[in-house]
């Protein structure tokens, strides 16, 4: 019982890392092709960075940004790799909670689901408030 | 300067940055909000949501490897993610209260106290300690890789490092930081959780707890793309290069003179909050 469960400890370990890596990889590719297509259009327009005006709503959310990136535009598409990357923490949390049920760790599914709840507030919940 | 230039620049800086980090084992978002801030000038709510950004790509980087050696322990981490994503959510609100001023003296002496963490000797590690009642039921006992085999521990003091880990999320959330330092605190020093494992699962929480935080910076406009771009790009590509080289450097003098450059910058953030300059 005990070797079992450290195996599929170590199984959910090894999936867990792989998907981390293919998260931060995926992500930093699309923002690496979005910034070509971004330098090469915007490179020689001023940099303003000194006063804070928020981002325009277009890049708030997930809805404006896919329609962004869709058109090629490479601030858009930049957004997109940075929601990829932001996401992948939270597809870890999701799969975690599929290896402690396969698991049969109730205690475990449950606290994973207060995280998910969490981040899932955050990301889609918050921007009612 | 051109958009190209600035990019240029601040990736060269965002590589620096993490290249120190990782070698020194100290993180190299703490230096990337004072670099954009103090040298770019650039707001210090973007540097933030950059920041942010960047601490999700290296945490989840670094944390794929470590995850794989059998060191983390991924419930100690999931568990205490319930206490710093909370925290997470109060620090990302409160950023939209709370003045740039105020942001900034925060900022200055959460740099001065990490300078001061990491410097401090460890006390011996305790080891074979009785198992702890709620540590039990929770399970998060484990065992890690060592010299010797396989070596368990039993973690105590659970309602301690859990309610450390809401103030270091809540600082994460305020400051975009991973505070890595504070988690490690956490689990080291009040739950005696062995260092390899503290600092492993520490890293494997970092990105998770960011994550939180992330969003709501994302509605409220803090993270630009223009900006994200450079710093993640480069924190990541000098973070990986860090890693490779980690082994074979000596890394003692490194991390005195990192530990100098953070308490510098630590007091040009206080100074510049408490004359309201920033």
């Amino acid at each position: 019982m005990v070797v079992e469960r450290a195996w599929t400890d170590k199984r959910i370990e090894n999936i867990l890392g792989n998907m981390l890596r293919a998260g931060v990889g995926l992500s930093a590719a699309i923002v690496f092709c979005g910034a070509v297509i971004y330098l090469s259009r915007h490179g020689h327009a001023p940099a303003s960075y000194r006063v804070f005006e928020g981002e325009p709503s277009d890049l708030h959310s997930l809805h404006g940004i896919v329609r962004d990136a869709m058109t090629l535009n490479g601030r858009g598409i930049i957004q997109l790799g940075l929601l990829f990357l932001i996401a992948t923490p939270v597809a870890r949390v999701v799969f975690s909670i599929f290896g402690f049920a396969e698991e049969r760790d109730g205690l475990y599914v449950f606290f994973t689901l207060i995280v998910l709840a969490i981040l899932l507030f955050s990301l889609v919940g918050s921007s009612q408030m | 300067m051109n958009i190209l230039e600035f990019t240029g620049l601040v990736f060269l800086g965002s590589m620096i940055a993490g290249l120190l980090g990782a070698l020194t084992g100290l993180g190299g978002g703490v230096v990337l909000v004072p670099l954009l801030a103090l040298f770019f000038k650039v707001d210090i709510r973007y540097a933030i949501g950059a920041s942010l950004v960047s601490v999700i790509a290296t945490s989840s980087g670094a944390a794929a490897a470590y995850v794989k050696e059998g060191f983390s322990n991924i419930r100690i981490g999931m568990f205490l993610e319930i206490a710093t994503t909370l925290g997470a959510l109060l620090g990302a609100f409160l950023a939209v209260w709370v003045s740039t001023s105020a942001i900034a003296i925060i900022f200055g002496i959460a740099l001065i106290v990490s300078a001061y963490l990491s410097r401090k000797p460890r006390p011996l590690a305790e080891r074979n300690l009785p198992p702890d009642p709620l540590a039990t039921r929770l399970r998060l006992n484990g065992s890690f890789p060592d010299l010797e085999g396989v070596r368990s521990y039993n973690v105590q003091r659970v309602p301690a490092g859990f309610s450390i880990m809401f103030g270091a999320g809540a600082l994460s959330g305020l400051l975009g930081i991973g505070s890595g330092a504070l988690k490690v605190l956490a689990m080291d020093q009040a739950m005696k959780i062995p260092f390899k494992v503290s600092t492993t699962t520490s890293n494997f929480m970092i990105g998770v707890t960011a994550a939180a935080s992330a969003g709501i910076y994302l509605h409220r406009g803090y993270i630009d793309p223009g900006l994200s771009m450079p710093v993640m790009l480069g924190v990541l590509t000098g973070s990986l290069v860090g890693t490779r080289i980690l082994v074979k450097t000596e890394t003692k003098w490194l991390r005195i003179i990192f530990s100098v450059v953070i308490v510098l910058l630590g007091i040009e953030m206080l100074y510049k909050g408490l004359t309201g300059r920033l």
